[in-house]
């Protein structure tokens, strides 16, 4: 087959090449935006694109692209799509797809792969792409001719969206994308996919209510799998007809506002320490959604010395493999919660309130600096104040990462979104570019620090490019500022390796890819600077100097125990 | 030579290429011990499926492992057997 394009769309049966019936299945899917990079294994994709209603948004490197479809996913649960050619694009797709893989995000990535006939013989920008997506999706393709796409494809969706979602890639052959195809639209079988759980047993429910009945100091333990079922209402009836304070994992921040009397913030390695110290004293832990990660629980032997557990999850294989649960139902957390919320009796727990509300007085979080600008948690709640609650919230990884997830006051599900499994820095930009894509009117913050930003800081040129509301905010520090952190307080304050030398001016880089960018620290009424950059529309850079001594406090010490809290001296 | 760690498990999976990979990969990348593979396509089967026998030398990690094992896409059923009198008792000789 030439290269060129067949420009029709197909009516009842047309004869069409691979890659125009993948781009029509992906329209049948529903898809609007597609990030990617083209390259010489994927030509045939991208010339079937052209005719497609479609929108492409050109990323400046593949990792860039999987995260701009993940961002896209991420702020809506649908599943969103990414496209890299073979070899180099593909291996450059692998970090963003493995970080889908650890928070459950829909992410579709679909590769170019060398011919058939070449497969195997070491030809120029081959890689063994089906084996390297292998161990970090939920599953993954090698499409061996054109017909096969028409399963493929549909399926791929609904693997990924289905029970506990999760990124699949499809890796598709240069001469499986030019063959030709008789098409003809038939309904695909979607009885393939696997019940992810069987039907809801109500005395699963009832004996999960009676186990909670006989608790005198319950806690909820919820998560991200709370906002993946969209039960977040059911959520919030469920704990307030029980009376039955929440602690939220990082993946669960928004499930209930900040604000909320039962919410007791984030738990774990940056928790308050009166969230850590009410679950050293609880004996009931119902964890919904949740899968018990080592930067929630601590030492496990040492996470909640007091209570049984009671587990709630959609994927089994979470049940029992981090805490062993007195009891536990394997479904829909969502379908568990307005199944409970059916048969609930009103209880109310003056004592154990109580006890929390002693604990939160004695043992606050300190949000040390919160009133100055220059500082972290003044700079994050200074720019809280200054947007409104529609404003949507990523970061990148490290220490500006866990000062938002303390400090920013969250009311509602999907407002933030970080890298919370694999920890990648780099997220955020990308990331924010895909939540504005998929919900354009609203702002979007991204927190970044000086290190994170660099690792993705091409796709400025993509945010100018598309011309989004995205304001990134740059915590400065001129260090790799966690790491330096943990070398101070683990490693006697032996700093190795964490001082950048050469400083980068990030408000001239912005500006040299088409992005309005300052440096707060030099700017003559930083408020009103600050205010007016993210008020009007259109991206930003602000660069914030912080000090490279400011550290995220209290930390648990990587395999402590939670109940061993290291705690700042005040500032 | 059946030791008391050991468990037999039975899958029925689809017959495609990479399936074997996936079952594989699973168990490399969660450290679960694999002590013995066989495999064949199913006979007569028009719906091309595979029969996978694994021997598995995990105790306490079995209930994850067969977990984690179901939830492979191309596996429909994961069964535990047992081992005297199975495909690796009788095949003992080809192994020495």
């Amino acid at each position: 087959m030439n290269d060129s394009a067949i420009d029709q769309k197909p009516q009842t049966d047309s004869i069409m090449s691979g890659a125009q019936l993948l781009i029509h299945l992906l329209e049948e899917q529903g898809v609007t935006h597609v990030a990617g990079i083209p390259g010489g294994a994927n030509l045939p994709m991208y010339d079937a694109l052209t005719s497609s209603s479609i929108k492409h948004v050109l990323a400046r490197h593949e990792q860039g692209a999987g995260f701009i479809a993940q961002g896209m996913a991420r702020v809506s649960g649908e599943a969103h799509v990414c496209f890299a050619s073979s070899g180099p694009g593909a291996t450059n797709l692998v970090t963003a797809v493995a970080d889908a893989k650890m928070d459950s995000i829909p992410l579709i990535a679909i590769t170019g792969q060398v011919s058939q006939a070449m497969i195997g013989t070491d030809a120029f920008q081959e890689i063994d792409t089906f084996g390297l997506m292998l161990p970090i999706t939920k599953h993954n393709w090698l499409v061996r001719s054109a017909e096969e796409l028409l399963e493929v494809i549909p399926h791929a969706f609904e693997v990924a969206l289905s029970g506990r979602p999760g990124p699949v890639s499809i890796d598709i052959p240069k001469d499986v994308q030019n063959e030709l195809i008789n098409f003809m639209p038939k309904s695909i079988d979607s009885t393939d996919v696997k019940a992810p759980c069987s039907a809801l047993d109500e005395n699963d429910i009832r004996e999960m209510l009676a186990i909670i009945k006989n608790a005198h100091k319950p806690i909820l333990m919820i998560g991200g799998g709370i906002i993946y079922s969209d039960a977040c209402d059911d959520l919030k009836v469920f704990a307030e007809t029980l009376d039955i304070p929440a602690v939220q994992t990082f993946m669960g921040l928004g499930v209930l506002s900040n604000e909320h009397p039962l919410s007791l913030g984030m738990l774990g390695m940056h928790g308050a320490p009166f969230t850590n110290l009410v679950l050293e004293e609880c004996d009931l832990v119902v964890g919904l959604g949740v899968r018990f990660d080592d930067r929630a629980t601590g030492k496990v032997s040492d996470f909640c010395p007091r209570a049984k557990f009671v587990h709630v999850d959609i994927d089994r294989s979470e049940i029992d493999k981090v805490i062993s649960s007195m009891y536990s139902i394997h479904a829909d957390v969502g379908d568990v919660l307005r199944a409970a919320n059916n048969s609930l009796q009103h209880a109310t727990r003056p004592l154990w309130r109580q006890r929390i509300e002693q604990l939160k007085e004695s043992h606050p979080l300190r949000l040390d600096g919160d009133d100055d600008l220059f500082r972290p948690y003044g700079a994050i709640k200074t720019i809280a104040s200054m947007v409104d609650d529609s404003a949507n919230i990523t970061t990148d990884v490290g220490q500006h990462q866990m000062w938002v997830a303390q400090a920013y006051p969250f009311t509602r599900p999907r407002q933030w979104i970080s890298s919370g499994g694999l920890g990648t820095m780099g997220f955020g930009l990308p990331t924010a570019i895909g939540m504005a894509l998929a919900q354009p009117d609203i702002t979007t913050l991204c927190f970044s620090g000086d290190g994170s930003f660099m690792m993705n800081i091409q796709e400025l040129a993509t945010l100018a490019e598309e011309n989004l509301n995205v304001k990134v905010i740059i915590l400065n520090n001129n260090h790799l500022g966690l790491v330096r952190q943990q070398q101070t307080l683990f490693y006697k304050k032996n700093l190795s390796a964490v001082k950048f030398q050469q400083g980068v001016d990030f408000a001239m880089a912005a500006k040299s890819m088409g992005v309005n960018g300052m440096n707060l620290g030099q700017v003559d009424n930083p408020h009103e600077q600050l205010t007016k950059a993210l008020r009007e529309p259109g991206p930003w850079v602000i660069d914030i100097p912080i000090s490279e001594t400011e550290m995220v406090f209290p930390m648990v010490a990587p395999g402590g125990s939670n109940r061993d809290m290291i705690h700042g001296e005040e500032q | 030579m059946s030791n008391e760690n050991q468990s037999l498990l039975k899958l029925i999976v689809n017959n495609h290429p990479g399936v074997l990979s996936h079952i594989c990969g699973l168990f490399a990348r969660r450290s679960y011990n694999l002590e013995g593979v066989m495999i064949r396509p199913i006979a007569g089967s028009s719906s091309h499926k595979s029969c996978v026998w694994l021997l598995v030398n995990e105790v306490e990690k079995l209930p994850q492992l067969i977990r984690q094992t179901e939830k492979l896409i191309d596996v429909i059923t994961v069964e535990q057997h047992d081992i005297k009198e199975s495909i690796f008792e009788k095949t003992e000789q080809f192994f020495i």
